[in-house]
């Protein structure tokens, strides 16, 4: 398994260990994608969640799940997750691009409009991308939300940038 | 004669949790605590933690640092800082050398009813050629240095071992504006948890399994200048011929942690050898009581875990002590302490947890069958 022996995941990996939006759902707009795919006790991204769409219960070791009708792809759960495990993808952005929003801990934090480089979990660079919001808010306690630009098809790979 | 009710040794977590249970309990509490500022390694924590609710998690590891000192001291706990106890005597004494102002020390024989010790853990160490090179040190030093004092280690980090703390402390020397440019784990799996494996591979650093360091190399100025790794075999053993060199002017070594139990030696507690755990622990019962009456322990030194366990430890002991000075009743303490052992049992499920739960019954047993009670030793 490429996630325990290089701590990255493949997409195949991921997409069998959690439950991913479907089409139908991405069609309708931006969209939270929970990584997380190990039984660790943790839980804070429940909590988060004020639409109730992400639940973890007893234990709290399970997995999250997240009800994909019922999350508005706001944003704040990104911020709560310890791990950075959880994206706001938005494959209804344009005709051709798609968004991805990441938590970004790394200085400098992105400005909207600065032109980037997008890599996929393994830190490889795919693709150009641009950032088009960077919400901080205080209660996000210092986790930015990078959202950038790309080009359709990588929406289900870029996962971050390549530090400033 | 200097006299407390508590005396708690080390001001980590575990050790203020226990501190302030005492306290807020109404007993006169001293924590004594050999760095110039309190809280253990939490305000090297910078990260959130994870955990559930009820143990703040998604807080960063300093804020609940600066909640516990809060705390501590609204229940007043008094606390001396650079401070170290360097005797036990019969009669509940106990010497400790105290840090006074203008870094002077003074020695101090406090009699203590009960005694609660949470020292923590040290760093375990990697030998290979050069490891006495500058430039090489522990995951925790490093940490310490970016996150505590604000100076980068160096500009180029190969990181060694993949558990928790190589893998956080990886990103947060990149956080500082460092490069790491390797991560090597001799075993041939990532041992920390995947998300803090995922969020270093996305910012580029490459994780080499089944590797070791064979050497560091100085440069002309003495300190690290290149650094080389190789493959290992099943034995970990390096193959030869499969050597790399890497240029880095820093080797971290985050190779886990073993207990720290000077303190439970010193006061004869009986120890066993618990290898998940990390080494030498010392024996204790479900109130956190050692072999000897009047004894406790809590957090690392029990068996190295993380902050919330600890902190879970910590109250129990606080609990225990208070329960055997009369302060709360049996009926109260016991029902405190299940609600925390339920609490414990929630932090030590799934594939990285149920292991230590399995280890800490195996030391329950194992004081039942060898110590039972509580003995007095004086």
């Amino acid at each position: 398994m490429a996630l325990i022996n290089d701590g990255y995941l493949e997409f195949e990996e991921l997409n069998k260990l959690q439950k991913l939006p479907s089409e139908e759902r991405y069609a309708k707009g931006p969209v939270a994608v929970i990584e997380c795919v190990q039984e660790i006790p943790c839980n804070p991204c429940e909590a988060a969640c004020k639409f109730g769409a992400i639940n973890v219960g007893n234990p709290i070791t399970n997995l999250p799940t997240c009800s994909h009708d019922k999350c508005t792809g706001c944003g704040v759960c990104v911020s709560k997750c310890p791990g950075l495990a959880i994206f706001i993808v938005n494959k209804a952005y344009s005709e051709t691009t798609a968004t991805v929003g990441f938590p970004y801990e790394y200085m400098p934090t992105p400005s909207e409009g600065m032109a980037v480089s997008a890599v996929n979990r393994k830190g490889e660079v795919v693709c150009d991308a641009k950032v088009v919001k960077v919400v901080n808010p205080p209660a996000f306690d210092h986790t930015p939300v990078v959202t950038i630009e790309i080009p359709k098809e990588y929406a289900d790979e870029v996962r971050s940038i390549k530090r400033l | 004669m200097l006299e407390r009710d508590v005396l708690v040794v080390g001001a980590g977590p575990a050790g203020l949790a226990a501190s302030i249970e005492a306290a807020k309990a109404g007993a006169d509490v001293l924590l004594v605590d050999l760095n110039m500022k309190p809280g253990g390694q939490l305000f090297k924590q910078i990260h959130k933690f994870f955990g559930s609710s009820a143990h703040r998690s998604g807080t960063r590891g300093f804020d609940i640092g600066l909640k516990l000192l809060e705390e501590a001291k609204e229940a007043g706990v008094e606390i001396w800082l650079q401070s170290t106890v360097v005797g036990a005597f019969p009669g509940n004494l106990i010497a400790i050398e105290k840090g006074v102002d203008g870094g002077a020390k003074e020695v101090i024989t406090l009699k203590s009813k009960k005694v609660i010790i949470a020292t923590g853990a040290s760093e375990n160490v990697v030998r290979f050629k050069g490891w006495t090179t500058p430039g090489v040190m522990g995951a925790g030093a490093a940490q310490t240095m970016i996150n505590v004092n604000h100076v980068k280690p160096g500009k180029k980090i190969v990181m060694v071992g993949s558990g928790n703390v190589g893998l956080i402390v990886s990103y947060q020397l990149m956080q500082a504006g460092c490069d790491v440019v390797a991560l090597i784990e001799a075993a041939p799996k990532i041992g920390g948890y995947a998300v803090h494996a995922a969020k270093i591979r996305r910012a580029g650093v490459p994780i080499y399994t089944k590797h070791t360091v064979v050497e560091a190399i100085p440069g002309e100025d003495g300190t690290v200048c290149k650094v080389v790794i190789a493959q290992v075999d099943d034995h970990f053993n390096p193959i030869p011929g499969t050597e790399e060199t890497i240029e880095a002017d820093t080797v971290t070594i985050g190779a886990g942690l073993k207990p720290a139990t000077d303190m439970v030696k010193l006061e004869k507690c009986q120890l066993t050898f618990n290898g998940p755990f990390g080494g030498f622990i010392p024996l204790h019962n479900d109130k956190m009581e050692t072999s000897k009456s009047g004894v406790y322990v809590a957090g690392d030194a029990t068996g190295v875990e993380e902050a919330n366990t600890a902190l879970e430890e910590g109250k129990i002991a606080g609990i225990s002590a208070v329960e055997s000075l009369g302060l709360i009743s049996p009926k109260e303490a016991e029902k405190r302490r299940i609600e925390i052992w339920d609490r414990l049992e929630a932090l030590r499920m799934g594939p990285f947890g149920e292991r230590r739960q399995q280890e800490k019954d195996n030391i329950l047993k194992e004081y039942e069958e060898k110590i039972g009670t509580a003995v007095e030793m004086d």
